[in-house]
């Protein structure tokens, strides 16, 4: 029951809980996006996401232009890989991403003439991405060609975004929700995207909207970021494409936390967003498919960040997938002195890593590197049930009582309370006055509960 | 951290860790702990105003054997000091507050030793108790010494103002039908056990403590509404000239008791509304005894008391998770 309505939607523009922390966007946010020069080689996993790994469709040695598919989708969750630049295919090794998993990735080798990376960002960044006559497109023809250019969700996960938008009679869309949240702190790769190629994600947003068939169209921003707001306004007039301005809290851009604060709706536990009939889709994701609609190129490059106090100089940067993630640090001066960690994805959620020969991946959004100033305090104390993580949980539930019932090996508890609604977004760990990293605990808690229940 | 020999010396180290990886900083069990203790001070400062060397001498006694006991135990179980996280410390000032002043050395003693061991470390240590330490001290003492800290004790005291050795309020309303003054009752000048006698303090440093959100706003205010509640209806119903609000409220340890006492985390529930009801049920209990029973107050038994089914209420408000039908 709240007062507060968000004008012009159901919802109140806010949810249950979440924290505040500092957001540090200033550290990159001012840095326009810069253009990395084509790498000597760029290494590209056969899985970055969630799903069946896709099949390799070329031989060591072979060459290969841009843009080609070295990597065929297997399963309806797959997704095609192509080649971000010119060059020779060297070998099939396997990679560790940052996540810890190890996959067999293509490594190519560049060579012969490139298509200039700056041409690329040009085109994403001008005026020209259409904004009527989308409907000349056919919806399952923009859905192929969405699976045809290996197009994932640019937020994180990288789920294949075919499968987000093929239609189904059981599921129908209503809203395609367009994600530009991005909150966690020092991230500031989609602001940026946002304000210098706000047009290219209109376009795709009308070109997703036509494939799912979505009454609604609303780009969702949190209210730190004013000026992407203004150029995404413009960039919408005379569209029928909505904007939400939502509080800035942590985690307003997690799905079911922005499906609720917008549209007041609830996914059932378990559940996805075509149960509530929302389709959620990031920014980033969405100048991919204008990309892939009108221009007729795959997914091969991405916007990413790179922020904290640890790197020497923050930067926006406009990347292959598949450089590595030691090059674009060594791009942005290196690291300083005191750093401590080095996070693929932002402070709350991303992975810590030590080996830099990784690649950015198509859901790396950006690398925090957060020196030791700058990374959790303090030693563990014993819980005093205070309830403060109770109160920090966007999903409503009791953190304390899933950790301390993984701790104490207690699988039933766990399940009883619900432990899968867990999303791991860190709001409980965050608050926690004792120091208990209680997602760590949650985590080995499902897997205590996932051998329990299978037993 | 330091680096090992062997390492360039303008090399980073890094390691690797789970997520999330920041936290805030400023949350940090000891400074609840210390927090209570800053909260504690307008009463404690009072109380040495009007208690004079009574109260000084409960607090040392208290103090050190609290922490004195729980070094014994702790190093008995074989488990590392905790001794800085100052809760020892916190659960001495609330015993020693809760005394009449004229309890002899050895109430004060046994009290502490039961407090930390019985209270707190037998049952694991911070964190694992169900029953808030200090009460546990004292509700021993009360019943093995009652002749020293029954309500005659509180008049046991010599060389203080008139006004801070007679009866106490709520004696005085229960046994003689006698009132007190408004004033006297708010300010405190009355007497009563060490801490609880001023209402303005306990309300300064409780209001303090709900500010910083070390203490739980929702317990103190159930207790007082369903105080208020119960002395309103009793002063309509007519028994006490329309003093019983003003008495209930102001008087005896509620406000001591609401904001201190009630609001320890660990033996109280974890969700806002299990708080609620747990406020709200120490309050009806404070109001029974007060008037039903033979004590003239009744706010250590009851914290027991709800402490006993806070696992209940627990269970009973989980939250439901969002998405749940």
């Amino acid at each position: 029951m709240s007062l507060f309505k968000l004008k012009e939607f159901p919802g109140t523009g806010n949810f249950r809980h979440g924290i505040h922390p500092p957001d540090n966007k200033a550290l990159s946010q001012g840095s326009k996006v810069e253009v990395m020069e084509v790498p000597e080689s760029v290494t590209l996993p056969l899985l970055q996401h969630l799903g069946v790994p896709c099949k390799q469709v070329v031989k060591p040695g072979q060459t290969v232009r841009y843009g080609e598919m070295i990597g065929e989708g297997q399963a309806f969750v797959s997704a095609s890989l192509h080649s971000p630049i010119a060059g020779k295919v060297k070998r099939v090794n396997v990679v560790t991403l940052p996540n810890g998993r190890h996959l067999p990735a293509i490594t190519i080798q560049a060579d012969g003439d490139q298509i200039p990376p700056q041409k690329l960002w040009d085109e994403m960044r001008s005026k020209n991405w259409p904004r009527d006559c989308i409907s000349i497109y056919d919806p399952l023809t923009i859905v192929k060609i969405i699976h045809d250019s290996g197009i994932v969700g640019l937020g994180g996960a990288a789920f294949p975004t075919h499968v987000k938008v093929t239609p189904n009679d059981t599921r129908m869309i209503d809203t395609l929700m367009i994600n530009g949240c991005e909150c966690e702190p020092y991230l500031t790769c989609d602001y940026r995207l946002m304000k210098e190629a706000a047009r290219a994600i209109v376009t795709g947003a009308l070109l997703t909207g036509r494939a799912v068939s979505a009454r609604e169209i609303v780009i969702c921003v949190e209210d730190n970021k004013p000026d992407a707001v203004k150029k995404l306004k413009e960039a919408t007039e005379q569209t029928v494409i909505k904007i939400a301005v939502l509080k800035t809290k942590y985690p307003q851009g997690s799905e079911k936390q922005l499906i609720k604060s917008v549209l007041g709706l609830e996914i059932p536990l378990g559940g996805l967003p075509s149960d509530v009939g929302v389709a959620m889709s990031n920014v980033g994701t969405m100048a991919t498919v204008a990309r892939g609609v009108i221009k007729e190129a795959p997914l091969t490059h991405r916007v990413i960040s790179v922020s904290g106090r640890g790197i020497k100089t923050p930067k926006n940067l406009f990347v292959p997938i598949g450089i590595s993630l030691g090059e674009v640090i060594k791009f942005c001066g290196g690291i300083t002195r005191d750093a401590a960690r080095i996070i693929a994805g932002g402070p709350m959620m991303g992975f810590s890593f030590s080996d830099l020969s990784a690649p950015v991946t198509k859901g790396t959004s950006g690398l925090t590197v957060l020196t030791h100033d700058e990374i959790s305090q303090g030693e563990e104390t014993p819980c005093i049930r205070c309830g403060r993580c109770v109160d920090a949980c966007p999903m409503n539930l009791v953190p304390t009582r899933l950790a301390l019932a993984a701790r104490y090996n207690n699988p039933s508890i766990a399940s009883q309370y619900h432990i899968h609604a867990c999303f791991e977004c860190g709001c409980c760990s965050y608050v926690c006055p004792a120091k208990i990293n209680l997602v760590q605990l949650i985590r080995t808690g499902k897997t205590l509960v996932a051998a329990w229940a299978s037993r | 951290m330091n680096p090992p020999d062997w390492t360039d010396e303008n090399a980073a180290l890094i390691h690797v860790a789970p997520s999330p990886h920041i936290n805030d900083a400023s949350a940090r069990t000891q400074k609840m702990m210390t927090d209570v203790i800053l909260a504690l001070l307008p009463v404690i400062i009072l109380s040495i105003y009007l208690f004079k060397f009574y109260v000084v001498k409960q607090l040392f006694i208290c103090i050190i054997t609290c922490m004195g006991a729980e070094f014994l135990f702790v190093k008995m179980r074989g488990k590392t000091l905790t001794l800085k996280d100052c809760s020892a410390v916190v659960t001495g000032i609330i015993l020693a507050l809760s005394l009449p002043g004229s309890a002899p050395w050895f109430v004060g003693v046994l009290a502490s030793v039961v407090a930390i061991g019985i209270g707190k470390i037998i049952f694991g240590g911070l964190g694992m108790n169900i029953f808030n330490p200090a009460m546990v001290g004292r509700a021993f003492v009360m019943i093995a010494f009652a002749q020293l800290m029954g309500a005659a004790s509180y008049e046991n005291v010599t060389g203080l103002v008139d006004a801070v050795s007679g009866a106490t309020p709520l004696s005085a309303l229960k046994f003689n039908g006698l009132s007190t003054g408004t004033a006297s009752l708010f300010w405190g000048t009355t007497n009563g056990s060490l801490g609880e006698t001023s209402t303005a303090a306990c309300l300064l440093g409780g209001l303090f403590l709900v500010f910083r959100k070390t203490a739980s706003w929702q317990i103190p205010a159930g207790i007082l509404l369903s105080v208020a509640l119960i002395a309103g209806i009793t002063d309509i119903a007519g028994s006490h000239s329309g003093f019983a609000l003003v008495h209930h409220l102001f008087g005896g340890a509620l406000m001591f008791g609401a904001f201190f006492i009630a609001t320890d985390p660990v033996t109280s529930p974890l969700t806002p509304r299990g708080k609620w009801i747990f406020g709200l049920g120490t309050g009806f209990l404070i109001m029974i005894i007060r008037l039903f029973s033979g004590y003239p107050e009744g706010v250590m038994f009851a914290v027991l008391m709800m402490n006993a089914v806070t696992p209940l209420i627990n269970r009973w408000t989980t939250p439901q998770p969002m998405g749940e039908a």
